[in-house]
């Protein structure tokens, strides 16, 4: 087996009495849709917030690409390609969804105070380029007549468009989405489903959700990662997943998978 | 007659002359509130380095204080904005890592210990006594001229720093500022290092609170610590602020005006009350102010000129993209 992408090794995290996540181990593999499901209150989130440097685990250890990253600030991740979405959107609400995008893109000139006061000429070329990125990324995800739009006066779905937009604006190699079709008509999310298959195919970007819609993660995804109660119950392809008793019971509660397999 | 217009042409220049040098002071206050939600409480402890800092680089030599280096007026105010500058850093290096709240009182008791130390340390500062003979630039012109001429230097030196943090703002640096305001935990995942534009933002508004006290050393050609005193500053430049408009520059800007106007009327008023009145005098125009305060905030609550937004929007709508 190659190296994998992203690697968690007995990775822990508790808030003061309750453990969200107990001595998970889980790898994500290159070029893969990995997808991460489980009841509420399961710990994905928390995962998450963990791998992508959000807050650090309270024990274990995290490597991308090989490397240690655990406890290493969001922005340095971001800038080695891992970036991601919330399952509440985070948006910036009294900025237009196209100044949303366009804050995003690393190492803009512009960003230094020096450049912004003195160099005035690095700064207006580098935002044509990065105000047409944000225009195809929008025209993408067909949200290019909200453009100018204050971006708090979107549509729950038309948010958490506006986070997967978000991670479309950086060359990821790997972008964690969090309960992205949660608040999304299904029309959209079946095309949305096929964005990512294509950013997947095209671009190479790896994929790891979080997804509650089955049918979504039978078609996309391979891995599926089950998580249980702070840690990883199982993992197999989908088929695997929907015959394990354990996942069922996970799900429906104890003797459900006895109940279920009866008939 | 001729008389009387001579003292109200010279109160308004004086009205003026402060008012503007506040307005500096509120445009740092703006980059710190305003743009970045940094809460600053200790605006008098950037003030106080700013005023002497550029007292001891400018004034003649003297067995009173360190110093005085006797250099131009125009590098001590650069001195005073690099020392503000740089303290600003020493304090958010430590505090902008925490939670939002402790800055404000940490800037609350570095101002506190800055305004002791002044006050205290006679070798440096000449203590309660002051710094005198801090020149003024124009100073030898004949009387309303002198300070008609400062006055000048005064609106130039607001119209730079206007024009200064406008361009800052107006500029891929000041989205990032507005992005972090708006959601900190966004723009850490839209790959900005939240903590360093904090910082640079703390920086950037501190020099301007630093020249602010500069300004004040020059116009009274003197400075002791009094001053410094938080009333003077750290509250009323938050007036100004919230009732010029936070979050923007030309709201800052008026709020100095107004409120200093405000303020130095009723001093005006309380000149004529009889003398055991006069005494209660300066808590009773707090009073006043807090209550102007309070009325604004409940009618007009984004201030005279609120903060526009959003921002390049707005401009974009009329030039559609292609
Ligand atoms: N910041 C936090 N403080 C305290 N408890 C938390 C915090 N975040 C999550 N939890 C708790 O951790 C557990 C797992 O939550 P979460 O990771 O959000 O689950 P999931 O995303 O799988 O639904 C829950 O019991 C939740 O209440
Ligand atoms: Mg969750």
């Amino acid at each position: 087996m190659t190296q994998p992408l992203i690697s968690v090794e007995h990775v822990s995290k508790s808030f003061g009495g309750i453990q969200a996540v107990r001595d998970c181990s889980l790898t994500v593999q290159k070029g893969s849709i990995t997808a991460l499901i489980g009841p509420n209150g399961a710990g994905k989130t928390t995962l998450f917030n963990m791998v992508a440097g959000f807050m650090p685990p309270t024990a274990g250890r995290i490597t991308l690409d090989g490397e240690d990253i655990t406890g290493k600030p969001p922005h340095q991740l971001f800038a080695r390609g891992l970036v991601r979405t919330f399952q509440i959107p985070h948006e910036f609400s009294a900025m237009t969804v196209l100044e949303n995008l366009m804050v995003v893109p690393m190492e803009q000139a512009g960003e230094s105070l020096l450049v912004a006061l003195f160099v005035r000429g690095r700064i207006h070329k580098q935002e044509s380029e990065i105000r047409e990125r944000a225009e195809q990324v929008l025209e993408f995800l067909r949200l290019t007549h909200l453009r100018f739009e204050r971006a708090g006066n979107l549509s729950g779905g038309q948010k958490k468009l506006l986070e997967l937009a978000r991670t479309m604006m950086t060359d990821a190699k790997i972008v964690l989405l969090d309960e992205l079709g949660a608040g999304v008509n299904r029309t959209l999310l079946a095309e949305l489903a096929t964005d990512i298959e294509r950013l997947n195919r095209e671009q190479g970007y790896t994929f790891w959700l979080i997804e509650h819609d089955m049918d979504l993660i039978a078609r996309l995804c391979d891995p599926v990662i089950v998580m249980a109660e702070g840690t990883v119950l199982t993992q197999g392809t989908m088929a695997e997943i929907q015959a394990n008793p354990a996942v069922i019971e996970a799900y429906l509660g104890a003797g459900a998978a006895a109940r279920r397999t009866a008939p | 007659m001729e008389q009387t217009l001579f003292g109200i042409m010279m109160y308004f220049v004086a009205m003026f002359t402060i008012g503007g040098i506040y307005a500096i002071i509120v445009l740092g206050l703006n980059m710190h509130w305003g743009v970045s939600g940094l809460f600053n409480a200790g605006i008098a402890g950037f003030f106080a380095i700013g005023a002497y800092t550029t007292a001891i680089l400018t004034t003649p030599t003297s067995p009173k204080h360190l110093g005085g280096f006797d250099l131009p007026v125009w590098l001590g105010m650069l001195g005073s904005m690099v020392t503000a500058g740089i303290v600003a850093y020493g304090v958010g290096r430590i505090c902008l890592r925490l939670r939002a709240d402790y800055l404000a009182i940490a800037t609350i008791g570095i101002a506190e210990i800055f305004r002791l130390v002044l006050k205290n340390e006679t070798w440096m500062t000449n203590g309660t006594r002051g710094i005198t003979n801090v020149p003024r630039p124009f100073e030898d012109f004949a009387t309303p001229w002198s300070q008609i001429a400062f006055l000048g230097v005064v609106i130039l030196v607001v119209a730079a720093t206007y024009f200064i943090v406008e361009r800052a703002l107006d500029a891929p640096w000041g989205r990032v500022m507005r992005a972090i305001r708006e959601n900190d935990t966004a723009a850490e995942a839209a790959g900005k290092n939240v903590v360093r534009f904090r910082l640079q933002a703390f920086v950037f508004g501190a020099m301007f609170m630093g020249l602010g006290g500069a300004m004040t050393a020059h116009a009274f050609k003197f400075i002791g610590p009094e001053a410094t005193e938080p009333l003077l500053t750290t509250f009323l430049v938050w007036v100004m602020l919230i009732i010029g408009g936070s979050g923007n520059n030309r709201g800052a800007i008026l709020g100095a005006i107004v409120v200093w106007a405000i303020w130095s009327m009723t001093q005006l008023v309380t000149g004529f009350l009889p003398p055991d009145w006069a005494v209660r005098a300066s808590l009773l125009r707090v009073f006043l102010v807090g209550l102007l305060l309070q009325v604004m905030l409940q009618n007009f609550s984004g201030g005279l000129i609120p903060e526009k937004s959003p921002k390049i929007g707005d401009r974009q709508k009329q030039t559609p993209a292609p």
